[in-house]
């Protein structure tokens, strides 16, 4: 885990086990799929502009991330210029424009968790996967974010992960919680 | 579902609900909010209803998940009704004990009590814990009572009372005068007065108009909006309701943080069961009335706490705040009035209803009316949510309701307004609790989180963090916000780390000035105020750590160093054996030196030695003592001073 | 069109309603700097370089002159030692930036900018929004944008637009005050811009 490099939000989407002609036709499929999922989603929201962030929202939390393609659908359906977007989901920490791993973990590095000792935290959790907050390792296993307050402060240092909260987190305890993760 | 079409068949239903329920019948309720949760609490109330199941008094003892009360440390809560017994720290394990005890015999199971941590002594009930006994919790007292995702339960409690009497015996002028005259002032950090701006919507000539709960809690540390919005999300909703009603407005808004996935749905579920009782939607309760509430959840972005940023976000944008030269009740949302108010300051409406702008003023000081919830967090005993009437002294809240500082700690200074407040230290102690006191000690009320920091905190790396947390969360538009943060945390982090400069403080005070006076929105011009009280009251850490490159709390990592004092070490090695970098040298017997040229001052032989010895210290501005030669490194047994015949030689093998 | 009278810097002056300050005040010849204002675009409020003090109504306030709207009786001024400092604060931090571009050079010798006052970082843009601007309220092409946010934001082009639309247009290129704008559509042109295929531009 220590040695993968890493996704990071630049990076073009990387997906080694598909082979060059099969992964053509897997690819239309996900296309197609894909698109099926953000109409179906824009349809849910009336088909507004406004309801933008509320839509980017919903694709997300079932696709995980936000491929390029689904953008464009996007901007196509509810007029919106792709720049608008391009600005909202990076302006969001929400998004990403970059495939996630199978666990989501987040670092809280609020206030009161900061006083507490969260920085140590942090370190130790990098240390063990091998990434940086914002980055997801090459396995697709873990995704590290940084968050700022999940508002379980009384409980500081706090460490989610797939969005079950762990508080009262030690270095020890919080590479104990990790393991317990496939 | 009933649909209730007046006010006369709603009281009806709460009677029927009322009459259904047995004041004096067993009620296990268990904490359900996100706190407890991460605690466990999902497990204990499984394993509560199985083994009530399983004991055969299913029919005899009711157990609910319920809102958040705010002890969050002590989580899982538990409070058994009618006797209100409070056990805290519950585990699953705990579960067959306590209804085998208390449940069915009636005894207690003290280990499971709260204990005060200065007294000792244990609280049976949760009137008598220290935490509470103080407090005044109006808007709060609900949340352990009532099951989140019910709407019977809060009716059975009163809910919607005030929204029945304010459509049917009062004009929404009168609802309006009744809230200007209360003189609730905005919850949310402003402390704008909630009637004034309502009545400047009211008065706009614009037919459509809107209302918004900001439930968008950014500043880190602060979770009272969290309790409320999980645990009573339908008193923030009737609150709402009243306020449309109060300015003609047809349509709400909730605005709430993503990163509170409990609260979007147990508000979504609120506005369903109010929909399908008739408490929202067309003609409510007969009264001719319409609204219709919607949801959209934040995407990450603290800068969308400011009102005209979430009303930006809203509309399906970047949050980029806009300039309030045209107030946002006049012009806001699509530019139309718009009513944005902080989750509490809704919930205390329907209270003012009910109760009246009278009993609101009983509470409080001239400037500052009612009650404020406040996250009391950071280096403090009892960790958790704090209602308090304005005007309690800060002292009290932080000794008599925290219990003060832990581990035998110093106070240094308690932190209130998040990013956009400041410190005030020991000697403002007795400072009331209100609006424009706290503005004036150079802080500010913000939205009520308030972290205590002890003598181990260095306050200009508090100012630091603050200033590196916005240069992250600023929309990035104008150049005194987004370059001058830029540059104050540059020159912070200089300076924690020692590589602070003469006319550093001059520049950051330059940085500070131009930010408060030219920014375009309130981030912007409070971001100075971490940095600029901690200057004010804390001057010389700064000088310290500029001039002798000396933090003075030890805390910052670059300025100090670890050495273990060779008159305390005994070699019990296990600073040697923790050590990450392998920077310890020692053995049985001989003193213990750590290599400074290897030592990563992570900080674990600080943490590992044995209190009794207390060898490890941290130096920071002089240089670290040379290491002892070899042969002084060996431990003697130290021979009594009355006999001066024995053999003072070599190392023994006793000890 | 009804008019307002009000006060810069002790001259009684007429305005249109519904004029800016900054507008109001050029019309009459006084010059207030700005490096984000363009007469063909909407006021963006971002530099903040033309911060004036406005007495209205018994209150002095700072406020942005190209935002601020003209109303009767203000009284405006727009050089004071507190303006001055302020405009010198901003200058500095751009020059940090951008500490050869000449309108930045000029503006610091007027109000004695030292280039040097904060530790140089030259990713030269800065964040005037005028190529975003005119691209999307001019143009209306929207081939550029603004990414991220805080001190990590920063103009990006949209490859796929950028690619059919910018070789004919670059009309934002001579509005850009340190000449990122061009080095940036190079460097997208460069590395992002999808490889041309007749008819479909893409």
């Amino acid at each position: 885990m220590d040695t993968c490099t890493k996704l990071s939000k630049t990076d073009p989407p990387v997906d080694p086990q598909i082979n060059q002609q099969v992964g053509q036709q897997s690819d239309r499929k996900i296309d197609q799929q894909l698109e099926k999922l953000v109409d179906r989603v824009i349809d849910k929201h009336k088909g507004e502009a406004s309801a933008l962030l509320q839509v980017l929202l919903d694709i997300q939390s079932e696709n995980s991330w936000l491929p390029k393609q689904a953008l464009g659908r996007v901007s196509e359906r509810l007029e919106v210029p792709l720049n608008r977007i391009q600005h909202i989901v990076t302006f969001y920490k929400a998004f990403s424009l970059v495939p996630k791993g199978r666990h989501k973990v987040h670092i809280c590095v609020g206030t009161a968790c900061h006083v507490r000792g969260a920085t140590r935290i942090l370190d130790t959790v990098e240390e063990a996967i091998g990434i940086k907050p914002g980055e997801t390792d090459l396995e697709l296993k873990f995704s590290l974010e940084t968050v700022n307050c999940l508002g379980c402060c009384a409980l500081g240092p706090v460490m989610e992960v797939d969005g079950k909260v762990h508080g009262k987190m030690s270095p020890v305890k919080a590479s104990e919680v990790l393991k317990i993760y496939e | 579902m009933p649909r209730l079409n007046t006010p006369e068949e709603l009281e009806g239903f709460r009677q029927e609900l009322v009459s259904k329920r047995d004041p004096n019948k067993p009620c296990i309720s268990i904490c359900a909010g996100a706190g407890c949760i991460a605690s466990g609490a999902a497990e204990v109330i499984e394993a509560f209803k199985a083994e009530i199941e399983s004991q055969g008094l299913a029919a005899k003892v009711d157990t609910k998940g319920t809102g958040c009360p705010g002890f969050c440390e002590q989580g899982p809560v538990v409070v058994i009704y009618p006797e209100e017994i409070c056990y805290l720290g519950v585990t699953a394990k705990d579960v067959p004990e306590i209804v085998s005890e208390t449940i069915k015999e009636n005894k207690i199971v003290e280990r499971l009590f709260f204990k005060d941590p200065v007294t000792g002594v244990r609280a049976v009930h949760e009137y008598d814990i220290s935490f509470y006994k103080a407090q005044e919790r109006t808007v709060l007292c609900n949340n352990i009572k009532i099951d989140s995702k019910s709407i019977d339960d809060y009716l059975a409690l009163g809910g919607y009372t005030a929204l029945a009497k304010a459509l049917s015996q009062m004009t929404d002028v009168e609802v309006l005068e009744e809230v200007k005259r209360s003189n609730l002032r905005g919850r949310g950090g402003a402390g704008f007065p909630a009637g004034r701006k309502w009545e400047g919507s009211r008065n706009a000539d614009e037919p459509i108009k809107y209302v918004i709960v900001n439930a968008d809690e950014g500043d880190p540390g602060a979770f009272m909006d969290r309790a409320l919005l999980e645990g009573n999300p339908h008193s923030i909703l009737e609150g709402l309701i009243l306020g449309g009603y109060a300015i003609a407005s047809h349509e709400g808004y909730f605005y709430v943080r993503q990163e509170y996935p409990l609260a979007v749905e147990n508000i979504n579920l609120a506005i369903k069961q109010a929909e399908s009782y008739g408490l929202l939607g067309e003609n409510i309760l007969g009264s001719g009335f319409d609204f219709k509430v919607m949801v959209h959840q934040g995407a990450g972005a603290f800068v969308c706490g400011e009102s005209t940023a979430l009303m930006t976000s809203l509309e399906g944008r970047a949050g980029e705040p806009r300039p309030k030269y045209t107030r946002s009740n006049i012009k806001g949302l699509w530019n139309r009035p718009s009513v944005l108010n902080n989750v509490e300051t809704w919930a205390n409406v329907p209270h003012i209803i009910n109760r009246g702008a009278d009993w609101f003023n009983t509470v409080g000081t001239d400037s500052s009316k009612g009650t404020k919830i406040f996250s009391l967090v950071g280096k403090i005993t009892n960790t958790g949510l704090v209602e308090v009437p304005m005007g309690m002294t800060l002292r009290d809240i932080i000794y008599k309701i925290g219990g003060g500082i832990p581990d035998g700690k110093k106070f240094k200074a308690v932190q209130t307004g998040g990013p956009s407040g400041g410190c005030i230290p020991e000697d403002q102690l007795d400072l009331q609790v209100g609006f424009d006191e706290l503005t004036q000690a150079g802080s500010m009320m913000g939205s009520g989180g308030m972290i205590v920091l002890d003598e181990d905190t260095c306050m200009v790396d508090v100012a630091r963090y603050f200033i590196h947390f916005l240069t992250d969360e600023s929309c990035g538009k104008c150049v005194p916000c987004r370059e001058g943060l830029r540059q104050m945390d540059r020159i912070l982090t200089n300076i924690t780390q020692g590589r602070g400069k003469e006319g550093d403080i001059e520049l950051l005070e330059e940085l500070s000035e131009t930010a408060v006076e030219a920014s375009l929105c309130a981030l912007g011009k409070s971001a100075p105020n971490p940095f600029l009280s901690t200057l004010r009251y804390f001057r010389e850490e700064y000088e310290a750590h500029i001039r002798e490159k000396r933090c003075p709390a030890l805390a910052c990592k670059a300025l100090i160093s670890f050495y273990i004092d060779p008159d305390k070490c005994l070699a019990c090695g296990i600073c040697r054996k923790k050590c990450p970098a392998g920077a310890i040298d020692g053995d049985k017997k001989i003193i213990h030196i750590i290599d400074q040229e290897l030592c990563t001052n992570c900080g674990t032989c600080f943490e590992v030695c044995p209190a009794k010895f207390g060898a490890v210290t941290k130096i920071s501005g002089v240089p670290v003592p040379a290491p002892l030669a070899q042969e002084k490194r060996m431990i003697i047994k130290k021979a009594p001073k009355e006999s001066p015949k024995k053999n003072q030689g070599k190392a023994g093998k006793n000890e | 069109m009804s008019e307002v009278q009000f006060e810069i810097d002790g001259k009684r002056v007429k305005a249109a309603k519904g004029k800016t300050i900054l507008e109001a005040a050029r019309e009459e010849g006084i010059y207030i700097p700005s490096l984000c204002y363009h007469e063909k675009l909407e006021p963006f409020g971002g530099c903040r370089l033309c911060i004036v003090e406005v007495e209205e109504r018994g209150w002095t306030k700072m406020v942005v002159s190209c935002v601020y709207p003209v109303a009767e009786n203000i009284k405006v001024t727009t050089r004071s030692e507190k303006i001055d400092r302020i405009r010198k604060t901003i200058i500095e931090l751009l020059m940090a930036h951008a500490p050869e571009a000449p309108e930045l050079v000029k503006l610091a010798e007027e109000y004695g900018a030292d280039r040097d006052r904060y530790e140089q970082d030259t990713s030269f843009c800065i964040h005037c929004g005028l190529c975003v601007r005119y691209c999307n309220e001019v143009k209306g092409k929207n081939a550029i944008g603004f990414v991220d946010r805080g001190i990590n934001k920063e103009i990006s082009f949209i490859p796929e637009i950028a690619a059919v639309e910018c070789n004919d247009c670059k009309e934002c290129f001579p509005l850009c005050p340190t000449s990122y704008l061009q080095a940036a559509f190079v460097l997208a042109q460069a590395l992002s811009f999808p490889p041309s295929k007749p008819g479909t531009g893409e």
